[in-house]
């Protein structure tokens, strides 16, 4: 792999840009591995990376149904923090958001990891309460937030309307300096050119079927739109399709599929200078780099695997965006999609063994994983190549909804993105 | 958005007027205490989530205010019937053969 630098940008400009050398390779199968990753989002890109690069196993396929980085890697508003409730969580999550920090340069690509600010807004008593008890249980575990009042919202978002007689009056934030955004799919790209230059084999176009094991119960491979692909280990990241594949091994989830959608405005000069969040409104919006504001809406109330949800969705989102931001009402939205997320009861994730010997699953990010990418990709490549989790995701297991012992993150904060 | 047919109000309307109240047939447990956590791990927390054919209950919220079941196809997201709750699981569908 040709390292990218500014050198290189100058010499391709005087070579007509032909000496470019395509990012990733795409290789034919091997019949065996010694990993088989199913799902080429972020998460499962990060865990061949970190499978190669920290414990030295590159004997790797990772296993595409469609194109890499399609699913919801491709499909999410890039919303980045780590200011959750639990300590499990914010192990976790900061651990992710340690790792952006820095990321462009470990993967020698541009990430467009941005710490702009992620603000959340708080418009009634319970919120003030909710968001300040997050604050203090942030700062315990060493994570950055702060409150700021109703006119220091405003100096760090001008847009923002405070104005008291809003229907949702703004009555004050919470701040966390290091949360920011990135570039979806450079994070999909950077990570499968760092695996590809490592040796991990990256197939798309490559449907897993079927998850074979041996009689006496460990996996053996698995069953492609490609043939059969014998692996001694395989890692199922695949987001909203995690109960299907999981099926395939004869392992039930605790997971449901939900549409998720989010849409984009034309693009004009900056004017939103952070991310904005509002779980009351439900609501959050940010702008890229490119001028499009950015927004999200909700889940749709019913599981699906549809890739779409309903136009209603997205109307109630763009009436909170239009209260938060009446300057914004005479925008015009360009472009809506949805992807599919795996929910959990807790709305915590799973990364973990399984019952099944050889099989391990990383899933349950439902509508907030894309922070998490780094670190998740980190802590699961150790749980594959140890056969035991890294003491950061030990406590997100699958039997904690037969213990008990949740993550509740979903009563804690209501919305998670 | 879905258009939703109530058996009870016998017409299809927007499913504004409905919530969404998760899988259907699964068996509240008379004895809950004497349970095991296994059991109760799969009644309370596993789901089929199926990519296809689901039974899933809904509650016309804001209409007659029942609860219903119906079988939809999460993949197109069209609905094959409802029917009332307490009726069996239909197991042969409508236009069925897939
Ligand atoms: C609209 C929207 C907005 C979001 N906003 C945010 C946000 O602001 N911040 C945030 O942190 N998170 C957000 N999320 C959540 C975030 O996108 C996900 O949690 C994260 O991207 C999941 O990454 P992944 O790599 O696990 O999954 P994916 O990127 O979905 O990758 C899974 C891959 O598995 C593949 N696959 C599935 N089945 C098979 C099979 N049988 N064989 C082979 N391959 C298969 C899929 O094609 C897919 O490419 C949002 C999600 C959506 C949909
Ligand atoms: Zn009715």
């Amino acid at each position: 792999m040709r390292k990218y630098s500014v050198f290189a940008i100058a010499r391709e400009a005087m070579r007509g840009n032909k000496g470019w050398e395509e990012q990733w390779s795409s290789p034919e199968p091997k019949s065996e591995y010694d990993v088989v990753i199913i799902g080429a989002g972020g998460h499962g890109l990060g865990t061949a990376y970190y499978l190669a690069k920290e414990h030295g196993i590159t004997n790797v396929a990772v296993l595409e149904k469609g194109w890499l980085g399609g699913g919801n890697t491709g499909r999410n508003t890039t919303i980045i923090r780590s200011n959750y409730l639990y300590d499990e969580s914010a192990g976790i999550y900061d651990h992710a958001v340690k790792l952006w920090d820095g990321l462009s340069q470990d993967l020698n690509y541009n990430v467009m990891y941005s710490a702009r600010g992620v603000m959340m807004l708080a418009h009634n008593v319970h919120d003030v309460q909710s968001l300040k008890r997050h604050i203090h249980a942030n700062r315990l575990n060493g994570v950055d937030n702060e409150w700021l009042t109703p006119e220091q919202a405003k100096e760090f978002c001008p847009p923002l309307n405070i104005s008291s007689n809003a229907r949702y009056p703004v009555v004050g934030a919470a701040l966390q300096r290091r949360g920011g955004t990135a570039r979806h799919d450079a994070v999909a790209w950077g990570y499968a050119r760092a695996a590809s230059a490592r040796g991990v084999h990256i197939i798309q176009n490559c449907e897993v079927t079927g998850i074979r094991r041996a009689l006496s119960g460990e996996v053996t491979g698995v069953e492609t739109s490609r043939g059969f692909i014998g692996a001694k280990k395989v890692g199922v990241v695949a987001a909203g399709h995690t109960s299907v594949l999981m099926d395939m091994a004869g392992v039930r989830m605790p997971l449901e599929s939900y549409p998720l959608q989010a849409l984009v405005s034309e693009p004009v000069k900056p004017v939103v200078p952070c991310v904005v969040m509002s779980n009351t409104v439900h609501a959050y919006i940010s702008q890229s780099d490119k001028g499009e504001l950015v927004i999200g809406a909700g889940t749709d109330q019913y599981t699906s695997y549809s890739q779409t949800g309903g136009l209603h969705i997205l109307n109630h989102t763009l009436d909170a965006i239009c209260e938060m931001f009446p300057v914004f009402t005479r925008m015009k939205m360009l472009r809506s999609w949805g992807g599919i997320v795996d929910v959990t009861p807790d709305r915590s994730p799973i990364l973990a063994k399984t019952p099944v010997k050889g099989l391990y699953v990383n899933c349950g990010w439902g509508t907030g994983g894309f922070k998490a990418t780094p670190g998740s990709g980190n802590v699961f490549a150790h749980t594959i190549a140890r056969d035991e989790p890294h003491p950061i995701n030990a406590p997100f297991t699958l039997e904690r909804f037969r213990t008990g012992r949740l993550i509740d993150e979903a009563a804690a904060a209501a919305v998670a993105h | 958005m879905l258009l939703i047919h109530c058996p009870y109000c016998e017409e299809e309307r927007p499913e504004l007027e409905f919530r969404h109240a998760g899988e259907a047939h699964i068996a509240r447990p008379t004895d809950m205490a004497a349970m095991s956590d296994e059991d109760f791990e799969k009644f309370f927390f596993i789901r089929s989530n199926p990519k296809g054919v689901i039974y899933e209950r809904w509650r016309h919220v804001h209409g007659c205010a029942r609860f219903f079941n119906a079988v939809r196809d999460t993949v197109t997201d069209k609905f094959v019937m409802t029917y009332k709750a307490g009726e069996p699981q239909p197991k042969k569908l409508p236009g069925a053969g897939k």
